[in-house]
């Protein structure tokens, strides 16, 4: 028997798939009075400023991820930068001369009731419940109960969801999310518009009918839940979602030509893959290749890196699903906030300026050999190209070239098989590499244009912090400049051009970048189709004068502008 | 000193997600600003000023800055309100 729940539409549209019930637990302290009351103050401000770290990394996570700051990390961080708070936490213990922790407790109670609308916003009273969890669990020296650990597509049903679990899932196996608690201002602000999960929020009593491996249908469309569904009842709403599944359908005939430009440009649209098993996805997805396999999933918790065997097999998954294709490899690009072998002694006041990408592979070549023999292996099965991250100087990629000819020798030495032909290529993401794009030209077989963290250098700005992100906008002429130069210098030898960060997947600049002949767009899976439909459909040519005003406007708002009056057929179904 | 009447639109009122984005306005500026509501009146740069008057929708409200960009600060305020849907 079905069983119908009816909530709050958190939109996201229509979607079937198993249940995964999320636990429910929470970190509680007990009521204890302060032996050392310096101590437990002491105690209190720590913990607000390490909360504070970890939620600053979390956002440059999530805004790396969605492309923009995700608007609950920074209520988040304007409750804990308030002054008035952090100073009522201190008086409310130093009156009361009670432990940090239960002073959070009641700091969080407090906060909760400051006013009827404070009361009765979910939004405020979520957001204030996760930061004393947080605070708590580092008080307490204890794991906070953890985003559920997914290892398939599934409806995530729960009592309910804080906002930072939730930007901390995996978007890919998240089919949709229903909860018992929640309302209009909390859950449909923050799924609908930031995550477009389907969601249905406040159906008071999911938790109670739903079970592990249950199938439901999630309408967050209507608010509808619809647990253990008859046949009949599938057949409705897939004919519900038929709408969709048509659109899809029209651009699934895509799927099996080359993308070309109306005057006959090919374009190559590959996807971004950042765990193995994604791979799967990009096959569906019609996309022409892996533009960016990041291979970050390879550093483990405890500070070490996947061993060789390890690391081997997971590319080898991944060429031999995809074999016609080529699949691009980006070595280990950590440092910044990802660090190995994390060390408080080592930390750097600027992770972003030191040392990270290749910078951290050219001293610790160990892991650097490593990865590339596991690479040179799995290159038998496949073609694979191999990508090395933040290069700034011509040296840097010479030294890094010369290991994998190195490698090579070895491997084939013991007689293994290595492909003859693995392009080597680097990301250009410092505006050194963009000047002296003509020089690395000679020697890379490909660029990959890394828009993210180029823009942050070329602005010279925090992408995480909301005083500056407004600076940091693509399709400004500065970064439109810098991109047009690369591919001209790259052509210029012959070589080639892909861009892989979030500017690839922004409509309004593809067709810039399609003008500036960009050979490759590297997106995520999803937006492959779309964009494949969108190059089909424009002329390189017919965009040259376009590209031309575009680059000698003042500001990334007259671009934009400019782009959506002359291409508004493009746009129209944009908000 | 530089001041401003509002008419609270929003359905909800300043709740949490406006609020951050007020706060966050009010804090680029040197000026003191503070939010007056029901003859209450809280520093605009703190989050749990702002909510702890529990805007609600129609209220009558008023934003009064003073220091060296009071003009400036008062403008970008007026501007976040319209953005965000709080005013007209």
């Amino acid at each position: 028997m079905s069983h119908v729940l009816n909530g709050i539409a958190a939109g996201g549209g229509i979607t079937i798939a198993p249940v995964y019930v999320m636990g429910a637990s929470s970190l509680t302290a007990p009521a204890k009075v302060a032996s050392d009351e310096d101590h437990e103050a002491k105690r209190l401000r720590d913990s607000f400023s390490f909360t504070r770290q970890e939620l600053v990394k979390i956002g440059r996570e999530a805004t790396d991820e969605f492309g923009h700051p995700i608007m609950t990390i920074q209520t988040l961080l304007t409750i804990l930068d308030d002054p008035e708070i952090r100073q009522l936490a201190l008086d409310m213990l130093a009156e009361n001369r009670w432990t940090a922790e239960w002073t959070v407790e009641q700091l969080v109670d407090q906060l909760k009731r400051l006013s009827t609308v404070a009361a009765s916003s979910p939004f405020w009273g979520s957001a204030v419940t996760d930061l004393g969890q947080r605070m708590l669990s580092h008080l307490l020296g204890e794991p906070i109960p953890d985003v559920a650990k997914l290892d398939h597509r599934a409806v995530i049903v729960a009592h309910e969801i804080s906002p930072t679990q939730v930007v901390r899932f995996d978007r890919h196996l998240v089919a949709a999310i229903v909860t018992d608690l929640g309302g209009a201002t909390s859950h449909f602000s923050l799924l609908s518009e930031e995550f477009a999960i389907p969601s249905v929020v406040a159906t008071h009593e999911v938790t109670k009918y739903a079970h592990d491996d249950m199938v439901a249908i999630v309408d967050g469309v209507h608010g509808k839940v619809i647990l253990q569904p008859s046949p009949q009842e599938i057949d409705e709403y897939q004919q519900l979602a038929g709408e969709h599944a048509r659109e899809n359908r029209d651009l699934g005939k895509l799927k099996h030509q080359e993308t070309r430009s109306t005057d006959g440009q090919r374009i190559r649209v590959a996807a971004n893959i950042s765990l193995p098993d994604e791979i799967d996805e990009v096959v569906q997805s019609g996309a022409e290749g892996v533009g960016l396999f990041r291979t970050e999933f390879m550093a483990l918790e405890n500070g070490q890196v996947a061993s060789e065997d390890e690391q081997f097999r997971a590319y080898k998954r991944v060429v031999t699903t995809m074999p016609e294709q080529l699949v691009v490899v980006r070595t280990l690009d950590l440092g910044n906030d990802k660090v190995i072998n994390n060390d408080a002694t080592d930390q750097e006041a600027n992770p972003a300026l030191g040392v990270r990408g290749l910078r951290l592979g050219l001293q610790q070549t160990t892991l650097l050999r490593t990865q590339i023999r596991a690479l040179l292996k799995a290159s038998a099965y496949g073609k694979i190209a191999i990508m090395f991250p933040m290069v700034t100087t011509v040296h840097e990629f010479l030294q890094a070239r010369q290991l994998v000819d190195e490698e090579r020798q070895h491997l084939l030495q013991q007689g293994r098989v290595v492909a003859e032909n693995i392009p080597v290529g680097m990301m250009v993401e410092t505006p050194a590499a963009v000047t002296m794009a003509d020089q690395f030209a000679l020697y890379a077989d490909f660029f990959s244009i890394g828009s993210n963290d180029l823009a942050q250098y070329i602005f010279a700005t925090d992408r995480s912090n909301p005083d500056v992100v407004d600076l940091t906008n693509g399709l400004h002429p500065a970064m439109l400049r810098s991109v047009l130069h690369v591919i001209r210098q790259a052509h210029t030898e012959g070589k080639w051009v892909s861009l892989c960060g979030n500017l690839a997947a922004r409509h309004v600049a593809e067709p810039l970048l399609l003008a500036m002949g960009l050979d490759e767009f590297s997106v995520p899976s999803d937006h492959v189709l779309p964009l494949r439909h969108l190059v089909s459909g424009l002329s390189v040519r017919q965009l040259q004068p376009l590209l031309h005003q575009a680059l000698n406007l003042e500001n990334a708002e007259q671009v934009e502008q400019l782009v959506r009056k002359n291409l508004p057929d493009l746009y129209q179904n944009e908000a | 000193m530089e001041k401003r009447d509002f008419t609270v639109t929003a359905e909800t009122g300043i709740h949490a997600r406006p609020a951050t984005i007020l706060v966050q306005t009010a804090s680029k500026f040197t000026s003191d600003i503070t939010l007056t509501y029901n003859g209450k009146s809280v520093n605009l740069k703190s989050i749990m000023g702002v909510m702890s008057l529990g805007v609600g929708q129609n209220a009558e409200v008023t934003i009064s800055a003073e220091g060296d960009d009071e003009k400036e600060a008062i403008a970008a305020i007026e501007e976040t309100m319209k953005k965000e849907g709080l005013a007209d």
